[in-house]
């Protein structure tokens, strides 16, 4: 069955009151609505053909244990786990529990991890606390071209706030960052500190965190390594002095992020003060809880899943090349085995995302035409490759064979239908 | 000597002695339509001919390079106008 859900007709009737009292209810219609029609629950949606979602990267599907985690979490985590009687301190048991087992797979201590509200919340306010933290050594902040926009801004609030200036290094035609201008920009006097990604979340390349680490450390700097889209994926290592995760990425909740800090780093955290202060007022036990427990399911079997997403992406690789004037990028080798992506000459990126969700595939875009700014991804922009016609595919756990040669088959077709509406079919 | 204002697109068109050159206004288009304009003009022009797009559109500093590059052009210049952003480009030799 099914029924529409509108908002209920205004009446002259209607006063602040009842309005909030029918919100109320039309939610609850809403609740019902979404589990009849949610594909993964079994119902039909409005179309026949199953989707294949290619665009899982920073948000993926939840892990099955991961789901069953948070159900688990909200029957016994849902109390405030800084008060004293026993509900509190059942979900501060399973707060604890997250803390300590993530720490075990990031290779920390568990009193350097932390929950923050989100990942984009952790890389702000690590990258922040870590500059306040060294104000007397220095005001510079030196950061990738191809970071995230958070670390790319927080860098740029840390080195205003210092009254020290932000320093971006050039990236290579693969989209890695160059090793020696990064150590030399860290080596430098008056550096604050540091931030290098472990992997590109947009292109798939690996980063040279090793070497970098090695020299910021000969230089007394801090790095942050953002981890977002590699942990759960990818040996992620422990280079790093401040690390970043993002458990939406490796398939459990958003609305909570990861923030480990070494014990030797000195660290601010910036806002007014809170018995919490890396997520003030405290994070969402259920989404922590599952979030280590999805961690944990991902690591469990990640050189298996690495091998079976590899294989496919190989198999992405080679297909797409076989489309006219496309440009696979970032480095075919040595990258995260479950992101690929390739920019088409002559087509709208955001023509071409339509035309695929229409046809059932579900694909990610750093094309200028897909963002609300207009500006094209820095990424693309910083490794000087094509930014228009840009298509990720990130690959799920759950992605099949079946899924990726759909997918395959569908692609030269949507991309010749969105060259000849441009008239450029032919050039 | 070269003054300032003197921009590629402001040469005179066929040089009696240099390649032809023209100015392609793509100002106001968006992404991939500015590349998508330069490569049909490209292919009716003579190999050597410069060509400069004028565009309002951030992404064509990069794409317009980037297009160079895999068509095997090559990319003269780029200069940043009041009301645009003029890339030149200079065609390969067939």
């Amino acid at each position: 069955m099914s029924y529409r859900c509108e908002p209920p007709a205004l009446s002259s009737h209607d006063t602040i009151g009842p309005a909030a009292h029918g919100a109320a209810w039309q939610l609850d219609r809403r609740l019902r609505v979404t589990y009849a029609t949610h594909p993964l629950a079994g119902g039909t949606g409005p179309s026949a053909a199953p989707r294949v979602h290619l665009d899982n990267a920073g948000r993926a599907p939840w892990h099955p244990l991961a789901r069953q985690a948070f159900l688990q979490a909200l029957d016994e985590g849902w109390a405030d786990p800084r008060r004293l009687h026993s509900e509190g301190r059942r979900a501060a048991t399973l707060l604890d529990g997250a803390r300590e087992a993530i720490a075990h797979a990031v290779g920390a201590r568990t009193s350097e991890v932390h929950f923050t509200p989100t990942h984009t919340a952790a890389l702000h306010t690590g990258l922040q606390a870590v500059a306040a933290g060294r104000h007397r050594a220095g005001a510079d902040v030196v950061v990738g071209a191809i970071e995230r926009a958070a670390v790319l801004h927080a860098a740029h609030a840390a080195a205003t706030a210092l009254g020290g200036r932000r320093s971006v290094i050039p990236a290579d035609r693969l989209g890695r960052v160059d090793a020696d201008a990064m150590t030399d920009a860290i080596a430098a006097p008056g550096v604050a500190v540091a931030a290098l990604q472990h992997a590109n979340g947009e292109v798939g390349t690996l980063q040279p965190v090793g070497r970098v680490h090695a020299a910021a450390r000969e230089a007394g700097v801090p790095l942050v390594v953002d981890a977002g889209a590699s942990l759960g994926h990818t040996e992620v290592g422990e280079a790093w002095d401040v690390l970043a995760a993002d458990p939406a990425d490796w398939g459990a909740p958003a609305g909570v992020g990861v923030l480990a800090v070494r014990g030797r780093v000195r660290a601010v955290p910036p806002g007014p003060q809170d018995g919490e202060p890396w997520a003030p007022g405290g994070v969402s036990v259920p989404a922590a809880f599952a979030a280590a427990v999805g961690l944990q399911a991902v690591l469990a079997d990640r050189a298996a899943q690495d091998a079976r997403r590899r294989e496919l992406v190989d198999r992405i690789r080679a297909a797409v090349t076989s489309v006219p004037d496309v440009e696979v990028v970032g480095d075919p080798h040595d990258r995260l085995p479950h992101v690929v992506t390739f920019s088409f000459l002559y087509v709208d990126g955001e023509a071409l995302l339509a035309e695929l969700d229409r046809a059932g595939f579900a694909v990610g875009s750093g094309s200028a035409c897909t963002s609300d700014t207009l500006e094209p991804s820095h990424v693309l922009a910083a490794m000087g490759v094509l930014t228009h016609g840009n298509v990720r595919v990130a690959l799920d756990r759950t992605t099949t064979e079946a899924d990726v040669d759909r997918f395959l088959g569908a692609l030269p077709g949507a991309v010749a239908r969105v060259r000849d509406l441009l008239g450029a079919g032919a050039l | 000597m070269t003054v300032p204002h003197e921009l590629p697109h402001e040469l005179p068109h066929d040089l009696p002695d240099g390649p032809p050159s023209e100015t392609l206004d793509a100002r106001g288009l968006r992404c991939p339509l500015p590349v998508i304009r330069l490569a049909a003009r490209a292919a009716e022009l003579p190999p050597g001919a410069l060509v400069t797009v004028l565009s309002t559109d951030p992404a064509a500093c990069h794409d317009v390079p980037a297009w160079t590059r895999l068509r095997g052009h090559d990319f003269v210049g780029q200069e940043r106008h009041e009301d645009a952003w003029a890339l030149t480009v200079r065609l390969r030799a067939r």
